[in-house]
């Protein structure tokens, strides 16, 4: 008890040194949680996935289209429970900063499909009514300002012109990690329209989203359906949409990796900055070490010593880090729009700061204890700063 | 009077260790900051050298990447007798009406999915694009179902190689060349024969058309003529404008990370160097008392406290550029956002790079310095003097 006493002590000696090194742990585990916080975002699809759902797309790529008739061949393969399908609008709201996900999507039984965007009722039942209505994610609505009733236009770019859709609801998220930052409107009037305006792009559609019964049917039903397309105009590839959604981060997973590379250079960079702290004040306290010594405390209980010093300042920088990584990714978020639409801090980021932090404290004293137990005591009484 | 420089580096040598941990810190800060900057000229230099200069690529109206644009046969044929095309030997326009789809293949080794672009290039695609050098095999021949692979895409992708065959769009299609683009975009690239590909894929519409213009100051004119003809709905980009612009958001978004990363790790090496000057003062006060009595002035000490923090820096920042130079030899791939396509680019190291880095380990090391110096400047000589 009295050497943490002792240690703590110890740590509040250089007042300004102490503070300079516990404002470096902020920032550095700050850091740390913002970096890995960032990293889950991009595997935010993936984790919300259903693994009762699987997506259905041309073999060749997602560029491709399938024909509509496909839902309805896909909906008698056995296994299956119900069809819904979703088409990239890619369409620029004022200007190209702006970007979020649209989709036409077929507006009775998509939701069926995705209970965790909820809509209310009323709501619900005039965006079915309305065929350029629209459905709007709670985040995407917050961020440009859209109220039920508003005209949101829409430059398209894989579909020409200027379209206009009414905000006919809004949808919240039932869990903390579903995606609010898209849009919906109904895939019957991009159809119609795309039928008066290039009649041979007409009646296709981007992805059919496939329900089955039973998670462990994925494999067989997955089989059977691009089997069943197998030699046809446009084969398909049907897979778990966990598996769909993990296909867009393996992409960009270049980027993933040098976050998270960089993410552990700033625990080193900290590292340096502790470890450098720690050698210093064991070199300037050599013949306080000597004198203990020679009083008869042994190696053990100045390697406490500088331990408990070195995990003190460590265990404050990384505590405060922690309480502020919550505000300030908030901050974040709210900057970033809907550029991230999940963007949580999770339990594991802030285990894996609590570990850098003690792996830092820990570290840094390792050198400095050594040397502090080898000191003789002759020597040590003899040193100068 | 001033300090002589080698007081200065002795007291650096003085505490090895102190001196490397906080000039190991400031070389990590300064290698994430030239990795940075390293990433985005090798960016901009791929998209840059994709394009040629008098060259034009017109694509249809707000669709922005060459995959999501169409253009018909009869718009086609109308670009192509514009004036401002060049003719070749042959009497024929310099024009490839192309055709960009992107297809799904997987990485060799870990199998995971990517999209990769297969253009569909006319008889003039190879002669529009003189940086496009074949180096293995040979082209493939007109009417068949023959590609050229780019060296990146054949070395990165599972079955791309000289000699193996991919399956899409219901052919098998046999890899007969490979070509190396002098590491423009095009290295990540497919090449066929554009007819063949529009029957495979079952289109009847060309993606863009690229034109070699007569001469590169008739662009203005070119680009006015299409878009103003009533018989079109195309938009005209310079070729080099085009690319460059395919990337911007990623250049971007790589450029605003890093350097937010930089800045906020910079905090932390400004910290250390901080901690380390501020303890030289302290450990040295009876020195800084018996040389003010000797006649050094508060300039000289203030001068040389800065210059020790700037050495220190220095050091860190050299050592953190040369760790950085090794990224050079490594390549990364990703996909660029706007044109939903696998991209590859090299790391790249320019003069103006490493002296950014410098200068930035520079400002970090004085920042760090200042107030120690300013303290140590300010010491009363008698007070100093008694600290011993």
């Amino acid at each position: 008890m009295e050497s943490v006493k002792l240690a703590i002590r110890n740590a509040l000696r250089h007042r300004l040194r102490t503070g300079l090194t516990v404002l470096g742990l902020i920032v550095a585990i700050l850091a740390f949680g913002l970096l890995q916080t960032v990293v889950d975002a991009w595997y935010a699809g993936a984790e919300s996935a259903s693994n009762t759902r699987l997506i259905t797309r041309n073999a060749i790529s997602l560029v491709f289209p399938l024909p509509i008739t496909y839902r309805d061949k896909i909906r008698r393969v056995p296994g299956v429970t119900a069809v819904s399908l979703a088409n990239w609008f890619g369409g620029v709201y004022i200007s190209e900063k702006n970007f979020f996900p649209q989709f036409a999507v077929d507006p009775t039984t998509y939701f069926k499909l995705y209970p965790e965007y909820l809509v209310p009722e009323e709501q619900m039942k005039s965006f079915l009514r309305d065929r350029k209505g629209a459905i709007v994610g709670r985040k995407l609505a917050d961020a440009y300002g859209f109220k039920v009733g508003d005209v949101v236009p829409l430059r398209g770019t894989i579909y020409p012109g200027t379209w206009s859709f009414v905000v006919r609801g809004i949808y919240d998220g039932a869990e903390k990690g579903t995606d609010t930052s898209q849009f919906f409107f109904h895939w019957d009037y991009l159809n119609e329209t795309v039928k008066r305006t290039a009649p041979r792009r007409a009646d296709n559609t981007g992805i059919c989203i496939v329900q089955i019964a039973a998670p462990e049917l994925a494999a067989e039903v997955a089989g059977d359906i691009d089997r069943e397309f197998k030699n046809s105009l446009a084969e398909t590839l049907t897979e778990t949409e966990k598996a769909f959604q993990l296909g867009f981060v393996a992409m960009t997973e270049a980027l993933v990796i040098a976050i998270r590379i960089v993410s552990f250079l700033v625990i080193f960079i900290i590292l340096a900055v502790m470890a450098n702290t720690m050698a210093m004040t064991a070199r300037e306290r050599t013949s306080e070490y000597a004198t203990l010594k020679a009083l008869g405390f042994g190696p053990g209980f100045l390697s406490r010593l500088i331990f408990g010093e070195s995990l003190a300042i460590a265990l404050a920088g990384g505590m405060a880090g922690i309480a502020l990584t919550f505000p300030v990714a908030d901050a974040f978020a709210q900057r970033m729009g809907t550029l991230f639409p999940v963007f949580n801090v999770s339990r594991e980021t802030i285990w894996m700061q609590m570990v850098a932090a003690l792996v830092v404290g820990c570290a840094a004293a390792i050198v400095p204890a050594v040397r502090a137990s080898r000191v003789r005591i002759a020597e040590g009484l003899r040193a100068i700063g | 009077m001033k300090l002589p420089l080698s007081y200065i580096a002795r007291n650096l040598l003085t505490r090895k260790l102190t001196t490397a941990l906080t000039a190991g810190g400031m070389a990590l800060v300064v290698f994430v900051f030239a990795t940075v900057l390293m990433l985005e000229e090798g960016l901009r230099k791929t998209l840059v050298q994709t394009g040629t200069w008098d060259n034009a690529v017109i694509i249809r109206r707000s669709s922005g990447t060459e995959v999501q644009s169409v253009i018909d046969r009869n718009q086609a044929a109308v670009i192509v007798t514009a004036p401002e095309v060049a003719y070749g030997a042959d009497g024929e326009p310099m024009a490839s009406k192309e055709i960009v789809v992107l297809i799904n293949l997987e990485k060799r080794g870990s199998a995971k999915p990517a999209n990769v672009v297969i253009r569909g290039v006319g008889a003039k695609g190879l002669a529009l694009r003189p940086q496009v050098k074949l180096v293995d095999g040979r082209m493939f021949r007109p009417g068949s179902s023959e590609i050229v692979a780019g060296r990146a895409i054949a070395e990165r992708f599972s079955r791309a190689g000289l000699g193996e065959a991919l399956r899409f769009a219901g052919r098998e299609w046999t890899v007969v060349g490979l070509f190396d683009a002098g590491g423009s975009g095009f290295d990540s690239e497919i090449w066929g024969d554009g007819d063949q590909m529009m029957q495979a894929f079952r289109r009847n519409v060309y993606s863009d058309v690229i034109v070699k213009l007569v001469s590169t100051d008739r662009f203005p004119a070119f680009r006015d003529g299409v878009e103003s003809d009533p018989r079109l709905t195309v938009e005209a980009k310079r070729e080099t404008v085009f690319y460059a612009e395919q990337s911007e958001l990623l250049a971007n978004f790589i450029r605003i990370l890093g350097l937010t990363l930089s800045v906020i790790f910079s905090f932390g090496a400004v910290i250390g160097a901080m901690i380390t000057m501020y303890a030289a003062v302290a450990n040295r006060t009876a020195e800084i008392g018996t040389l003010r009595a000797l006649g050094f002035r508060r300039r000289s000490i203030l001068a040389a406290f800065l210059l020790e923090s700037l050495f220190l820096s220095l050091l860190g920042g050299a050592i953190g550029l040369v760790l950085a130079s090794f990224m050079q030899f490594v390549s990364v791939s990703t996909m660029n956002w706007q044109s939903f396509s696998e991209i590859a680019f090299r790391f790249s190291l320019t003069p103006r790079i490493a002296l950014q880095s410098l200068a930035f380990a520079a400002i970090m090391g004085l920042l760090g310095g200042v107030l120690p110096a300013a303290r140590a400047a300010r010491l009363k000589i008698v007070d100093a003097l008694r600290a011993a």
